[in-house]
């Protein structure tokens, strides 16, 4: 049932350049200690303008973009998850943490190379062993997170590890005291780090990955916002391969210099003609977090109806800052302008403004986040929302059924589909095929 | 012994109400035991846990994902079942993702007159823990103050910490009677006794608890000890449990668990600043695995209970889906066994399989027993 074609489509011309900076990302981990540099391991939501400090050759790895890598990787992630249960570890625990620790234990980083190229392993390439961190820097809100890197540690005979505690409340009820405990303990970490590392802290560099921050956050937020027209300039699909750099290094240069001077403005330019996504758009939903990775063909499903997934709060909001504009509206947060003076100063506006982020709220109350849905699915003219109750992620599932309960009091059908992010081995492309058939009826397209 | 105990847990609704019509103060259901119950007693509020009932139920599956611990589930099942009508107020502690959807469905769906989210640190290995929390406190205690109308003066503080580190005090007295070759008090009994604790009001469980010492020092067990067990793991007030391992040929002489002594473990350290040193009490507490980090303390303080207890073995045992204690559970099992404690892990539910349970607990006492036999 192809659908004709309402409205011009077109790659993306960044497309390239995206694929070349998550590339290049691994690549730089893998490759730090051949230059002298150093690498560092931690949460796609850590404070990572603090590392920063450290120097221009220090380069991360973040664990929850690693873990859908490998997921990605069908063979890996299967070797990678029985190596992790052989180990003990329960299978209902985090699917990407359990993929990270597998690529520990079997000692395969998901890149290698091929004819002296860095490519990922299901292109051919020698596996590498897995590069070990020197250290780990994370952050915690959901009950995984510290203890994710404790068994890294445990598993690599010992790491030197810092963890934040950001888990300090809803940003409506921000004060003074929550902000200055994040601060207090993100000022312990860069002693941790200079004492592990034996390097000298340099706050300009701090204060450049912090503003590097503010911009790559906003202006993600801004390019998401733009999927508000119709027809949508992006589909979910699509998204989930930008987004990512924010989840990889929201504070490097690349990634912000990319949001701001390659995607926005590519994206304003196909608003502009008309570009669609999808060319035969005519119904609209969101999905809700992370999607089954090894099986991302189900949103070209959608398409055959017409429809298109315009993103998520996930995808928005993950690393996307956001704020309620003058007309009552949801747009992309304000950057600040503000000049650093001291690194007290600087660390504080940091934490004030990323104590904001939407995907941090529902760990206080579902019922922030059902507002925040339920405001995507009007203002982005939604015809419906499909749920994935994710077995893979406790963090971004809790209060998903909350969730269910208000987006159809508001007035908006969903759909739910049971599966796993980065555990292909639950979820059932089949079974969800239909319920997207019997749903789509629902919605008035077959 | 402990009948009256046992008669508080079983009609722990009938005991509220009482209290309520008796003291006509307020009763605040609670779902952690990171709340800080001392300031709550301080204003004349009863803090009463939230626990389950073990019955199946469907009432909670438009609420909470089935991936989320039975735990849970089962404690929003009692709010929806309207058997918590009479509390006037509900509140949690930030701890695990997963009891914390029973607070905030109950706050929808069974709204009460006080709804509290008490931001407590999870790094509570970090200096600026206290600072932080005892702030959260002044907002909490300011904000109990306006619900109830009185004033939480210090003495009304103090008294709280004295009743509440006695009840503590005597509990770790009742523990101590456990270290006996013989103790004259089983592990289910003692669940009763800890059960009754966090629904009943600790001055009358004090009383009651005196009473119950003072027999205990009398008592002689006939009934055979077996293998000296530790249980730990996740919340358990399975006692149906209990009684099956301690009729098996073993008995239960320490645990760990929240329901048991990290309920009560630590003190008060009284101090000038009285909300300050409440809050060092739940920061220095033994840590639930949430909070457990960076380094693991509650190893070190298992190892010194088996050490202490003379513990023959382990009975791991962990609500199903409860992430926090399955990231521990390994590193747990693999310092039981680097100590010669043998360990069996269990995976409860709402209701546990009885039958099949005491199959796989008689091979591990028979395993544990092995070394006597030949």
């Amino acid at each position: 049932m192809e659908l004709e074609a309402k409205y011009p489509t077109e790659k993306l011309k960044c497309w390239g350049k995206a694929k070349n900076i998550r590339m290049k990302f691994y690549q730089d981990y893998a490759e730090a200690h051949d230059k002298g540099g150093l690498r560092w391991a931690g949460g796609a939501w850590t404070f990572d303008a603090i590392p920063a400090g450290l120097g221009d050759d220090v380069y991360p790895i973040t664990s929850e973009p690693y873990g859908a890598t490998i997921a990605f990787d069908k063979e890996l992630s299967l070797e990678c998850m029985e190596a992790a249960e052989v180990k003990g570890y329960p299978r209902d625990l985090c699917s990407y943490m359990r993929n990270y620790w597998g690529s520990i234990i079997t000692d395969k980083f998901a890149f290698g190379y091929k004819d002296k190229e860095f490519v990922p392993r299901f292109q051919g390439a020698k596996p590498l062993g897995f590069p070990k961190p020197d250290f780990i820097w994370q952050d915690h809100i959901c009950c995984s997170h510290a203890k994710w890197y404790q068994v890294v540690s445990d598993l690599e005979d010992g790491i030197p590890m810092f963890t934040v505690d950001n888990a300090v409340g809803p940003a409506h009820k921000l004060t003074d005291s929550k902000i200055k405990y994040v601060v207090e303990q993100l000022k312990d970490g860069i002693k941790f780090l200079e004492k592990v590392t034996g390097r000298d802290y340099d706050d300009e560099l701090l204060f450049k990955a912090i503003k590097n921050h503010f911009i790559s956050t906003s202006k993600w937020a801004e390019t998401c916002e733009l999927n508000k027209a119709i027809p949508a300039p992006l589909d979910e699909k699509s998204i989930y391969s930008l987004y990512v750099l924010g989840t990889l290094q929201k504070a490097g240069k690349q990634v912000a210099d990319f949001y701001e001077k390659d995607l926005l403005p590519e994206i304003q330019d196909r608003i502009k003609r008309g570009i669609a996504a999808v060319p035969n758009e005519r119904v609209r939903v969101m999905s809700d977090t992370q999607p089954p990775w090894s099986f991302l063909s189900i949103f070209r499903y959608l398409e055959k109806f017409g429809c298109v997934s315009i993103g998520s709060l996930y995808t928005f909001g993950l690393i996307g800052q956001w704020e309620v504009k003058n007309d009552g509206t949801w747009g992309a947060k304000t950057i600040p302008y503000v000049e650093f003076s001291s690194r007290d100063q600087a660390l504080y506006e940091y934490v004030k403004y990323e104590l904001h982020k939407p995907e941090w709220q529902h760990f206080y109350s579902c019922h922030l986040k059902s507002d925040m849905m339920i405001r995507i699915a009007r203002e982005w003219k939604l015809n419906g929302v499909m749920l994935h109750y994710n077995r893979g992620c406790e963090g971004l599932t809790i209060g998903i059924a909350e969730n269910r309960l208000a987006l159809l009091d508001a007035g908006f059908p969903v759909m739910t589909f049971e599966g796993n992010n980065a555990d292909e081995r639950e979820f059932d492309e089949a079974r969800t095929k239909t319920k997207i058939n019997a749903f789509m009826e629902t919605l008035g397209v077959k | 012994m402990i009948e009256q105990f046992k008669q508080w847990e079983k009609n722990r609704h009938d005991y509220a109400k009482q209290w309520k019509g008796k003291t006509g103060g307020k009763v605040m259901g609670y779902f952690c035991t990171y709340v800080p119950e001392e300031i709550l007693y301080a204003a004349g509020v009863l803090p009463v846990r939230i626990l389950g009932s073990h019955e199946p139920q469907d009432v909670t599956e438009p609420h909470i994902f089935a991936m989320f611990c039975p735990f849970c589930r089962d404690c929003l099942a009692q709010g929806l079942k309207n058997r918590y009508k009479y509390i006037d107020g509900i509140m949690i502690a930030q701890s695990c993702l997963h009891i914390r959807q029973a607070y905030t469905s109950w706050i929808k769906h069974i709204p009460v007159e006080f709804e509290k989210f008490l931001c407590m640190p999870h790094k509570v290995q970090s200096p600026h823990a206290y600072e932080f929390l005892i702030e959260e406190y002044r907002v909490f205690k300011k904000e109990v103050e306006e619900w109830t109308g009185k004033k939480i003066t210090d003495k009304d503080l103090d008294n709280a910490i004295k009743v509440y580190n006695e009840n503590r005090r005597l509990m770790r007295k009742l523990y101590d009677l456990r270290k006996s070759d013989n103790p004259s008090i089983t592990g289910e009994e003692v669940m009763e006794v800890v059960m009754a604790m966090q629904m009943t009001d600790k001055a009358e469980h004090n009383k009651e608890l005196k009473k119950l010492l003072t027999k205990l020092e009398k008592h002689k067990s006939d009934r055979e000890v077996g293998s000296r067990l530790i249980i730990l793991g996740s919340e358990d007030d399975d006692t149906v449990f209990m009684k099956m391992v301690e009729s098996s040929g073993a008995t239960f002489v320490i645990d760990d668990h929240c329901t048991g002594s990290r309920y009560f473990w630590n003190e008060v350290e009284q101090g000038k600043d009285l909300l300050a040193a409440i809050a060092a009490r739940y920061i220095d507490r033994i840590p639930c695995p949430t909070k457990d980090w960076e380094e693991r303390k509650r190893i070190p303080h298992i190892l010194n209970l088996c050490k202490e207890w003379n513990v023959d073995g382990a009975i791991i045992m962990q609500q199903k889906f409860c992430d926090p204690h399955e990231l521990d559970f390994v590193a747990i099992k693999k310092a039981l066994n680097d100590t010669g404690i043998p360990t069996l892990f269990l995976e409860f539910d709402v209701t546990v399989p009885i039958g099949q349970f005491k199959i796989r607990v008689e091979a591990f006492l028979e395993m544990i027993g092995e070394e006597d036999l030949f």
